[in-house]
């Protein structure tokens, strides 16, 4: 609960006991009714109707890794929200796409990004990415009872490895199953037609500008086949998100790159609906 | 069984508290001082690890002197605090003022019990605000007292002298270097008004700067960029290193105040 305490004011005990350097550690053992996964749960019939998440692509290039995430929300087939994100920052080098209940796994990412900036404060040194990688593991198999009764968190981490100096993908089953993608990947319902798309789209030295058309065309082409994954909302102008994380950190791209970008790509699918092809040689 | 002594309450209290201060003076000081972009902290420390400032919050950092293993705990209690708070209301309701207040109750709690030995530690917590007039700098002595503080302000082992030092040369609208160079020279006085060599390679710099776009505002000054910022830098150009030649006169003409 609230830090500042019931009875002298003073920092609680468990403050000053000597510990892990992990803040969910720390909730776990001070105030563990505030960690998702540890909530009571109601018993419940069928699926809870909750906003969804849908789409979120990952690409590696020559330089570093793109995150790309559309922005609808469904509720069953109401749209939810138009405008959501679901690709967040998850430290300098790191950032994290979300698919799945929307509400918790906001929540989620959040207390991800504390535990990574927690350790980075409390050891004075930031976590291997591989480290980062496995803490999100865990939080997602604190979550498995939910996921059980359909409120499911399934994200994507992509990161630069600063030891290796190259951008990595790790993917998650709601199981808290982690597994290193190699060059792309997709998570969401929209995920197999992206996954499909990038097959045909993605190189290893693929540039910068490159890697978020590539992006931007597998999320066009999800949106095409799946009604849960948006497309670009050209009359909102509501375009995905870009993530870029390099050797010199994670930074979205500002909405008028992404605009010029969606517009080109726009361009020509109003020539060739079904985008670029690949050679079929 | 020998017969307990009477101990007046103000003797207890005036024993505890030389004893907490005793344990302070033998460490090297820290000095904070406000420059037009935030606030930056100095500290004598020979360890490349070991902090003596730290980032607390967004906003907030942590400088302490004294024994390490005391103000270490006090410092991860502090992140527990801030984390646990940010997390469960907003980033924003995470203030130096709540903190301050958490610290001084739990150094009270700690100097005023007879069953603990009184924490021989010193903190400073300061947040920066979006303009300087909105900074704030809270003093911890080991009594869990608060002192509100403006400018600069020195805790640790010799800083009577260096607050004296500093009060006369410290002015709100220093840039960053000035500052730096001010908090290297009044960490070089000496008990007796002397002066001793301090380098870089002995210097803990970190900043809170308010113009980071990242809302992390702390940052640690490292290496050839605090060279630099010092004018130590042999590959600077001769501007940097005739500043610094007058503010060592500067030094030098003070040292007979004492």
């Amino acid at each position: 609960m609230e830090a500042n305490t019931r009875d002298t004011g003073r920092l609680p005990t468990a403050f000053l006991t000597p510990g892990s350097s992990s803040f969910m550690d720390f909730l776990s053992e001070h105030a563990p009714e505030v960690l998702p996964g540890s909530r009571p749960l109601p018993a419940v019939e069928g699926a809870v109707q909750a906003p969804h998440g849908t789409t979120i692509v990952a690409a590696t290039y020559s330089g570093g890794v793109v995150l790309a995430g559309d922005r609808r929300a469904t509720m069953g087939n109401v749209i939810a929200q138009r405008d959501i994100e679901k690709v967040f920052p998850a430290d300098e080098y790191s950032a994290v796409g979300i698919a799945g209940t929307a509400g918790l796994a906001v929540e989620m990412v959040k207390l991800f990004q504390l535990e990574l900036e927690h350790f980075e404060k409390v050891e004075g040194s930031t976590l291997s990415l591989e480290g980062k990688a496995n803490r999100l593991s865990t939080m997602i198999r604190s979550n498995l009872g939910m996921a059980l009764q359909g409120l499911a968190v399934v994200p994507v981490f992509a990161g630069y490895d600063v030891d290796r100096e190259k951008g990595r993908i790790f993917s998650y089953d709601v199981t808290g199953g982690r597994s290193e993608e190699v060059g792309f990947t997709a998570v969401g319902s929209g995920s197999v037609f992206a996954r499909g798309s990038l097959k045909k789209l993605h190189r290893d030295d693929l540039t910068e500008e490159q890697v978020c058309t590539v992006a931007l065309q597998a999320l066009y082409d999800a949106a095409d086949d799946d009604s849960a994954t948006g497309g670009p909302d050209m009359a909102r102008k509501i375009y995905p998100t870009l993530t870029v994380i390099s050797d010199e950190g994670c930074r979205k791209l500002d909405e008028d790159d992404v605009s010029a970008l969606v517009r080109t790509m726009h361009e020509g699918r109003l020539q060739q609906p079904n985008g670029p092809q690949a050679p079929l040689t | 069984m020998s017969t307990p002594f009477y101990v007046s309450p103000q003797q207890a209290m005036a024993d505890r508290a030389e004893y907490a201060r005793k344990g302070i003076a033998r460490g090297r000081s820290v000095v904070v001082l406000q420059y037009t972009d935030g606030i930056v902290f100095v500290a004598e420390n020979p360890s490349r690890s070991l902090h003596k400032i730290s980032e607390i919050y967004d906003r907030i950092a942590f400088a302490a002197v004294g024994k390490y293993n005391e103000f270490e705990n006090l410092r991860i209690g502090g992140v527990r605090y801030a984390d646990l708070r940010g997390f469960t209301y907003d980033r924003a309701d995470v203030t130096a003022r709540g903190l301050a207040n958490v610290y001084a109750q739990t150094l009270g709690t700690i100097f005023s019990s007879a069953a603990e030995k009184p924490y021989e530690v010193e903190l400073i917590v300061a947040e920066v605000g979006p303009a300087p007039e909105d900074d704030q700098i809270y003093r911890l002595p080991h009594d869990g007292s608060i002192v509100d503080e403006h400018g600069s302000l020195a805790v640790g082992g010799n800083s009577d002298q260096i607050n004296s030092y500093l009060e006369q040369r410290h002015r709100d609208d220093m840039t960053l270097a000035e500052a730096v160079k001010l908090g290297k020279e009044s960490l070089a006085r000496d008990n007796n008004g002397g002066e001793r060599e301090v380098t870089a390679d002995q210097l803990e710099v970190a900043l809170l700067d308010r113009s980071r776009v990242q809302q992390r505002k702390f940052k640690r000054v490292l290496g050839s960029q605090l060279r630099r910022l010092l004018g130590e830098d042999e590959s600077s150009g001769s501007s940097d290193s005739s500043s610094d030649e007058d503010s060592s006169e500067e030094s030098s003409g003070e040292g007979s105040e004492e």
